[in-house]
């Protein structure tokens, strides 16, 4: 019975998001050929990327919808011929499409293995899962690490944490689940995490935007499992944000798009998600202001989510409604 | 040699297609052997791999809360990670209730527990290999049963099996080249054995009709032995032959001779001029017969002999020597001086006998047909070839009648009482043909006749 309530929930926040979109921006002379981009990335990350992509072909036209990770899984599925490129952080929604032949192929991509994926999906990105917190409020306590360290200033200092700490909702946000099954895969030390992170009452987003502005108002005080790379462009404009990443392991995602199989517009598609490619590999911050792939030394023990089949795994039904009930019993403490 | 054979396909040609027929179908039987090997293991390591993830899910198979269900860890996915990325489904059932995964993918429900089938089924067109798996659970309202399917593409295996066929058919090719090489090898060290026996007959010399006694093979015992059966044959057919020729000879001439030496004491004893040229005339019928019968037997024993030469190291200078001073009385009796001019050396490889037959014939037509008083000169000359030649003063040869004298028995046509077979030429004409030479007729400016051999 519980089980099936939980279904419920699961869906009823996602439906009814389903009408509009995060951001919905043209780009190039209108009444051309259309490219629809279903995106989960902030539009002011792929703007000078789709702008160099109008330089080289402008005889035609792009239309750049934003929306959560879940909703581009749902909407994409249920008509996947109404968008031509498909760009998600959600490694596993992204592969599972693949895997049931949403996709198809770009053949002949000088592009690194381990970064696609049947030829069909492409990483792009290199992007750490940070804790992101409030300066301001670390002027007394020592500024955490690792997990460990977290769970550990939580416990000591529970009141003023109270209210104050953000991380997704996993059961709305595509990224969120995938951080919190990677990392409950790593490490028993999430678990505990979580379960603090309910005993202090903390706040459950959608999205990381959401919660780097609640940083920043002060709103909350820290985040656990945020997009670095969001974070990063907010610390730039101020100096309230500190980012850690986790000394014990990083849980990196790379960002990946994947070619509509029945894009209205298959070889624009086809030329986007070379370009962009090509891009990546140039690295420019002007016209790619993203992460580049990494597989560097950069951190000792950097975790890249890999593009693997088994990212399927937590998307078996059962096994999502078990992580999420766990997941639950830890975080949301009704008393 | 061989124009005059009749020739039918080649024995090397047809050993090497053979054996390299052989080798190419070996090497196609190689190609679909070890690729159809190479596909079952291919595809028992596919198999393997699914069995193993599917068993991985059916063994956290579990009743809580009065419901099935199945907490499968991240490595039975995972196991599944090909180099093609091989696209990856599975399907999990009670009874006939989908539990997760796809719901296209049904598992069948005949599979008995702890056992596993595999299949192969197609989605769009593409072969996806499936395996299954049940498991009974025993709950507390009765037992329950969960089937697991899990499947897989088949790229990688695809990718495999290709680069394994590449490498066998490079395999094949090896094969194959290495076969036609030793097929072509053993054909000819097996034709190498035939052309040494043909080049030992054909050096042989023409006298030579001994046995082969070198080694053949055993499958060329039975030619050589009917050939060593056929030259004993010839050897002595021809034996024969010469005998018969010497015996012929023999028995003509010696009772003409008998004939002849009556006719001259009956001719000393006689007085009567009429019974004179009677008997005068019969002596002479009887020289020109035995002439003739000598010509005959002469002409036979050089068709004979210019067939196999007897080649020796000849002097022609001793020769002619030899030849005029026997020639010399029937000279005399014409008054008729013989001139040499020989020049030294004159030697060549011939058959003594058959030149000095041809020789005495040019000499004796010399003194036959030049008038009495007058000069015979016999040449030997040594550049630039080496040639003899015989002068005479005689009539010299019809110029429209040269081209045919030296046919068998053609005479000249003004030849009046000299007597004569129409041989001699013919003769001398075969001895020089034997010897690789020619024979020129011409006549001299100053009148007369000149043979003249060249070697
Ligand atoms: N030295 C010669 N001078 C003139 N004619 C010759 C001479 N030698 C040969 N002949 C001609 O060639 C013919 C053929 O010669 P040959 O074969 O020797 O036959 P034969 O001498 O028995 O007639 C002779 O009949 C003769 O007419
Ligand atoms: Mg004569």
């Amino acid at each position: 019975m519980r089980y099936i309530i939980f279904l419920i929930a699961l869906w009823l926040p996602v439906s009814s998001f389903a009408q509009g979109w995060e951001d919905q921006q043209s780009f190039g002379e209108p009444n051309q050929a259309q490219l629809r981009i279903l995106s989960s990335t902030d539009t002011s990350f792929f703007a000078p990327i789709i702008e160099d992509f109008l330089a080289s072909s402008p005889d035609i036209s792009v239309e750049y919808l934003v929306t959560g990770t879940a909703d581009i899984d749902r909407l994409y599925r249920a008509a996947p011929d109404e968008f031509d490129v498909v760009i998600s952080s959600a490694m596993d929604l992204q592969l599972k499409l693949v895997n049931d032949g949403f996709s198809a192929p770009v053949m002949n991509i000088d592009h690194p293995e381990w970064a696609q994926w049947n030829n069909s999906l492409f990483a792009f990105t290199s992007e750490p899962a940070a804790i992101v917190l409030n300066r301001q409020a670390f002027k007394q306590i020592h500024v955490p690490s690792s997990r460990q360290d977290l769970i550990q200033l939580m416990r000591d200092h529970p009141d003023h944490f109270q209210g104050r700490v953000g991380t997704y909702d996993v059961r709305q946000s595509g990224l969120g689940y995938l951080f919190a099954t990677q990392d409950a895969r790593a490490t028993e030390t999430y678990w505990r995490l979580t379960e603090v992170m309910g005993r202090v009452g903390a706040r459950l987003y959608c999205c990381s935007g959401q919660m780097i502005n609640d940083l920043r108002t002060g709103k909350l005080i820290i985040a656990y499992n945020v997009l670095g790379s969001y974070a990063k462009a907010q610390a730039e404009n101020s100096d309230d944000l500190i980012i850690i990443l986790p000394s014990e392991f990083p849980t990196t995602m790379m960002r990946t798009i994947l070619v509509s199989a029945a894009a209205p517009a298959p070889q624009h598609a086809n030329n986007f998600v070379r370009h962009l490619l090509k891009l990546q590999s140039i690295g420019d911050p002007l016209t790619f202001p993203l992460p580049p792939l990494s597989r560097s030394q950069d951190f000792q023990n950097l975790r890249t989510i890999n593009l693997d089949p088994a990212l399927m795994t937590y998307l078996d039904q059962m096994k999502r409604a078990a992580f999420i009930r766990e997941w639950e019993d830890a975080i949301v403490q009704e008393k | 040699m061989t124009p005059d054979v009749v020739v039918s396909g080649s024995l090397r040609n047809r050993l090497a297609l053979i054996l390299t027929g052989g080798a190419a179908l070996l090497a196609v039987v190689l190609f679909i052997v070890v690729r159809v090997l190479a596909a079952q293991v291919a595809q028992q390591g596919q198999d393997n791999i699914l069995k193993a993830s599917m068993s991985s899910v059916l063994d956290t198979a579990a009743i809580r809360d009065g419901r099935v269900t199945l907490d499968f860890p991240y490595s039975s996915l995972s196991m599944l990670n090909t180099e093609a990325d091989d696209r990856v489904f599975y399907a999990i059932y009670e009874d006939n209730t989908l539990l997760s995964g796809y719901d296209w993918l049904t598992s069948p429900r005949d599979v008995a527990p702890e056992n596993t089938i595999f299949k192969n089924t197609t989605l769009k067109g593409e072969v996806l290999r499936v395996a299954s798996g049940a498991r009974t659970l025993i709950g507390s309202n009765g037992p329950r049963n969960v089937f697991v399917s899990v499947a897989q593409t088949q790229d990688a295996l695809s990718n495999t099996l290709n680069a394994i066929s590449r490498n066998v058919a490079f395999l094949g090719l090896g094969f194959f080249a290495m076969s036609s090489a030793l097929a072509i090898w053993a054909a000819s060290t097996t034709s190498r054995q035939m052309r040494r026996l043909t080049s030992s007959v054909t050096r042989r010399g023409p006298q030579d009709l001994s046995r082969f006694t070198k080694p053949v093979p055993s499958e060329m015992a039975p030619l050589v032995a009917s050939l060593n059966t056929f030259m004993l044959r010839l050897d002595h057919s021809l034996t024969q032959s010469e005998e018969f020729i010497a015996e012929a000879a023999h028995r003509i001439r010696t009772p003409l001779a008998t004939v002849r030496s009556h006719a001259e004491a009956t001719l000393q004893r006689v007085d009567r001029d009429e019974n004179r040229t009677s008997l005068q005339a019969m002596v002479r019928a009887i020289d020109e017969s035995s002439r003739a019968a000598g010509q005959l037997l002469d002409h036979a024993m050089v068709t004979f002999r210019a067939g196999n030469l007897e080649m020796v190291q000849v002097d022609l200078a001793d020769l002619l020597h030899e030849l005029v001073q026997s020639m010399t009385p029937v000279a005399e009796m014409k008054d008729i001086t013989m001139t040499m001019e020989l020049e030294r050396p004159a030697t060549l490889q011939g058959d003594a006998i058959l030149l000095q037959n041809a020789l005495r014939n040019l000499i004796d037509n010399a003194l036959k047909y030049a008038p009495a008083e007058t000069g015979v000169i016999i040449k030997a000359s040594n550049s630039p070839t080496l040639s003899v030649s015989i002068y005479d003063d005689g009539p010299g040869f019809a110029v429209d009648e040269i081209e045919t004298l030296s046919g068998r028995f053609v005479r000249g046509k003004d030849m009046g009482n000299t007597i004569g077979s129409g041989l001699g030429l013919t003769i001398a004409q075969e001895v020089i043909v034997a010897h690789n030479g020619s024979m020129a007729l011409t006549n001299r400016e100053e009148g007369g006749a000149c043979v003249t051999l060249s070697f």
